[in-house]
């Protein structure tokens, strides 16, 4: 059965370019109901799952039934701690004469950081690799966290880098060498 | 009876304080009526246009305690236009005019203007009580004019408004010579207070039991209201933010250490959870426990703390608590009655983090369980069944599945059954709200079984109009049905029209019923109101009687057509 409804609507004759879906309406979930239905008589309901699924919560107005101030207070939450939740942290370079300050919160990810350091400092990072860290240059971005270790930046996950650096060390020459080799 | 003096019975009437049966009481006789509404102090009118202002004063010249309610229930999630109605400002003129002395007034989904807040606080010399609940239309303004005027004020009460944060000194505007207040409820104000003034109201408050902070107010000044007021039974703490270490925490460890008769908690409406160990030593007489706004509090901290609260009887928490912190309610609250778990992410329906196991162990775990709201990822029959054996005593019980037809998931069952079995075992049930996929045979059992049922909420559910007449014909004291999106149409909608006048209100929206249907029920029943809620303004431009129609409201009423619907609302 599950096969067969498969097929029909691959040889469905449709009006509409192929490859687009039905568009996700409130009046196609009623739809859907009735057609479920209409198909349990036959199977106990199996259709129930493989029929098209709901449309997006989104667009069914008042669902979820929850009281309008609370999702206002929810996005006010939302928006407040994204608001201020800059998390801004210290940047210092070996030799530079002062340091810098940047967001984490604005980056979508290491390259992007690496780039912005580069740009900053005017020097560069040589390529990132989990054996070998980087390679390629005298410099390694390295961070401090929240136990208060010296890391190499881009081993952990960018939301947990984020969370757990409290400020930013571009290292330089030796001492930047033994951080990256593997072993220490 | 007729042989006893009124003063007799005015003075037994006294004792007679259920709204229900005071209405039994005054339809007894003639000399019954007659004492009833002289003695008659406090009025609940569930729908502010079933009856006019002037005919209330009418009747009840004593009045001192008014609830109104004004939109129906599903303008909660936005079903309801803005303006549709519920204006409070026309009662409010109407009694100022009498000489009706007034004292409490509570509201609930009403729109209030600056304007009538004013003119309340000048026109009651001895107003004591007003309880705002899920209403709008006013700003901080209006609140200035009840502190500036109510000398006795003993209760402000402002319940999840939306209210215009002008960020003036409302609280300011009570005079030092306002030492009455008892219950003081700001919570839902988004923006910033004068914590001055607020210190100082709070000090020469000393009959304050009720306490509710907004976000606005910081830590270290909860520390010194606490200090002022140890005595409080009541407290909702705005905002809990600061590090652990600091000597405001510790101050703060010690002030609530002295409020032992905390019996009620709320806010956190910004939380760091490590700091909840402050808040341990008065757990253990908690009754009721809110923290369904504070979204920061989750995993281990939020179990440590439930731990604590052995006495709860009430608790309204987020899905973020999660099958495992519910079976860390269901080890710890033996006393518990009232469960709510709301969805943390009202928007993301697909990560509720509770399912049916969570509720099942609750229900194992809390034999005295009768109210539930229960926001979840999918339910099962069999949890319902489970659920139903374990707690035969609820009086409320409303399921809300996130994806609203999703069937029994182990089953792939429409859960007709996990449904039947709770109004079968339920028999007090009053209140019940459905969700998930569901035929026409669930609304059967609830015809047969549910026989105390008050209040129905319906949505994405059943095949055909025999659902809804199972319900009219057999929910004998059903008040108010509440429909979206199901297949009925006019057949069930005028099968008993003169049931509608048993209630106090129907509410369908995006079902079958057409235009003739409603007009046809508007012909036959006088004494309701049918309101077609049409802002796509397609009325207008198509009258067939075949049309469906989108929103329609009816509602008992005494007074005829109401003179301030908007355009879009057609009244029948």
């Amino acid at each position: 059965m599950e096969n067969s409804v498969a097929y029909e609507k691959a040889t469905e004759l449709r009006l509409g370019l192929p490859g687009i879906d039905e568009p996700a309406v409130l009046s196609s979930v009623k739809n859907n109901k009735r057609s479920l239905h209409d198909e349990k008589s036959g199977e106990n309901g199996k259709s129930a799952q493989n029929e098209t699924a709901p449309p997006s919560k989104a667009q069914i107005v008042g669902w979820p039934p929850v009281q309008s101030y609370r999702k206002n207070n929810f996005q006010q939450a939302k928006k407040s701690e994204s608001e201020c939740g800059g998390i801004y942290v210290k940047v210092s370079m070996d030799g530079a004469p002062y340091l810098r300050k940047i967001d984490l919160k604005v980056y979508k990810g290491y390259p992007e950081l690496l780039q912005v350091l580069e740009n900053m400092f005017k020097f560069t990072i040589g390529d990132y690799s989990e054996r070998e860290g980087y390679k390629g240059s005298d410099y390694e971005p390295t961070y401090e966290d929240k136990d208060g270790d010296w890391m190499l930046v881009g081993d952990v996950p960018w939301e947990m880098f984020i969370r757990s650096c409290k400020r930013l060390r571009i290292m330089k020459g030796s001492e930047a060498r033994g951080l990256s080799c593997s072993g220490v | 009876m007729n042989y006893f003096p009124d003063e007799v019975l005015e003075h037994v009437f006294d004792f007679i304080t259920s709204h229900k049966d005071r209405n039994s009481v005054s339809l007894v006789c003639k000399s019954w009526y007659k004492i009833e509404r002289y003695s008659r102090q406090r009025v609940f009118i569930g729908n502010c246009y079933s009856i006019s202002p002037e005919r209330l004063i009418a009747r009840f010249p004593g009045l001192k305690s008014l609830t109104l309610k004004g939109k129906p229930h599903f303008a909660d999630f936005n079903l309801v236009p803005h303006d549709w109605g519920g204006f409070v400002y026309p009662w409010i003129e109407a009694l100022a005019k009498s000489r009706i002395g007034l004292e409490e007034l509570r509201l609930k989904r009403m729109v209030v203007s600056d304007e009538s807040l004013e003119l309340l606080s000048k026109s009651f010399v001895n107003f004591k009580s007003l309880v705002l609940v899920s209403c709008e239309g006013f700003t901080t303004d209006g609140l200035a004019a009840i502190a500036a005027n109510c000398r006795f004020l003993r209760e402000l009460d402002l319940q999840e408004n939306e209210v215009d944060d002008h960020r003036g000194h409302w609280l300011s505007c009570f005079p030092e010579s306002c030492t009455s207040l008892i219950s003081l409820n700001f919570a839902c104000l988004r923006g910033e207070v004068n914590l001055g003034a607020l210190e100082r109201l709070v000090s020469r408050s000393p009959n304050l039991k009720s306490l509710r902070l907004n976000r606005a107010v910081p830590l270290d000044t909860l520390q010194k209201l606490l200090m002022r007021a140890p005595q409080l039974v009541d407290l909702g703490i705005g905002s809990y933010v600061h590090d652990p270490f600091s000597e405001a925490y510790n101050k703060l460890k010690i002030a609530i250490q002295r409020c032992k008769s905390i019996r009620s908690l709320s806010g956190f409406l910004e939380v760091a959870p490590h700091c909840m160990s402050a808040i341990y030593p008065i757990c253990g007489n908690l009754t009721f426990l809110n923290l369904s706004y504070a979204p920061g509090l989750h995993g281990n901290k939020l179990m440590k703390l439930i731990q604590h609260c052995r006495k709860l009887q009430r608790l309204w928490i987020l899905d973020c608590i999660g099958d495992k912190g519910l079976g860390v309610v269901a080890l710890t609250c033996k006393e518990l009655q009232e469960l709510r778990v709301f969805p943390s992410d009202p928007f993301e329906a697909g990560n509720a983090a509770v399912t049916e196991e969570g509720l099942v162990l609750v229900s194992a775990g809390c034999p005295k369980l009768n109210s539930l709201l229960y926001f979840c990822q999918q339910m099962t029959n069999a949890a319902l069944i489970t659920v139903a054996k374990n707690c035969p005593n609820f009086i409320r019980f409303r399921l809300c599945i996130l994806d609203p037809i999703k069937p029994d998931p182990v089953t792939n069952q429409p859960l007709d059954e996990g449904f039947g079995a709770i109004v079968q075992s339920c028999k007090g049930l009053k209140r019940l709200s459905l969700s998930g996929l569901l035929t026409d045979q669930v609304f059967l059992y609830i015809g047969m079984y549910a026989e105390q049922l008050e209040m129905l909420s319906i949505a994405f559910a059943a095949d055909s109009d025999k659902g809804m007449l199972y319900v009219l014909n057999g929910c004998k004291k059903l008040r108010k049905l509440e429909i979206r999106d199901c297949p009925f149409g006019d057949a069930a909608l005028l099968e008993d029209v003169g049931k509608y006048e048993t209630m106090r209100s129907l509410w369908m929206s995006s079902c079958e019923v057409t235009l003739g249907g409603c007009k046809s029920v508007a012909e036959k029943m006088p004494s309701l109101n049918v309101e077609i809620i049409d802002e796509s303004e397609q009325m207008e431009f198509n009258l067939d009687d075949k049309q469906k129609v989108d929103k329609m409201y009816l509602y008992r009423t005494l007074v005829g057509h109401r003179k301030d619907a908007p355009e879009y609302v057609w009244i029948l």
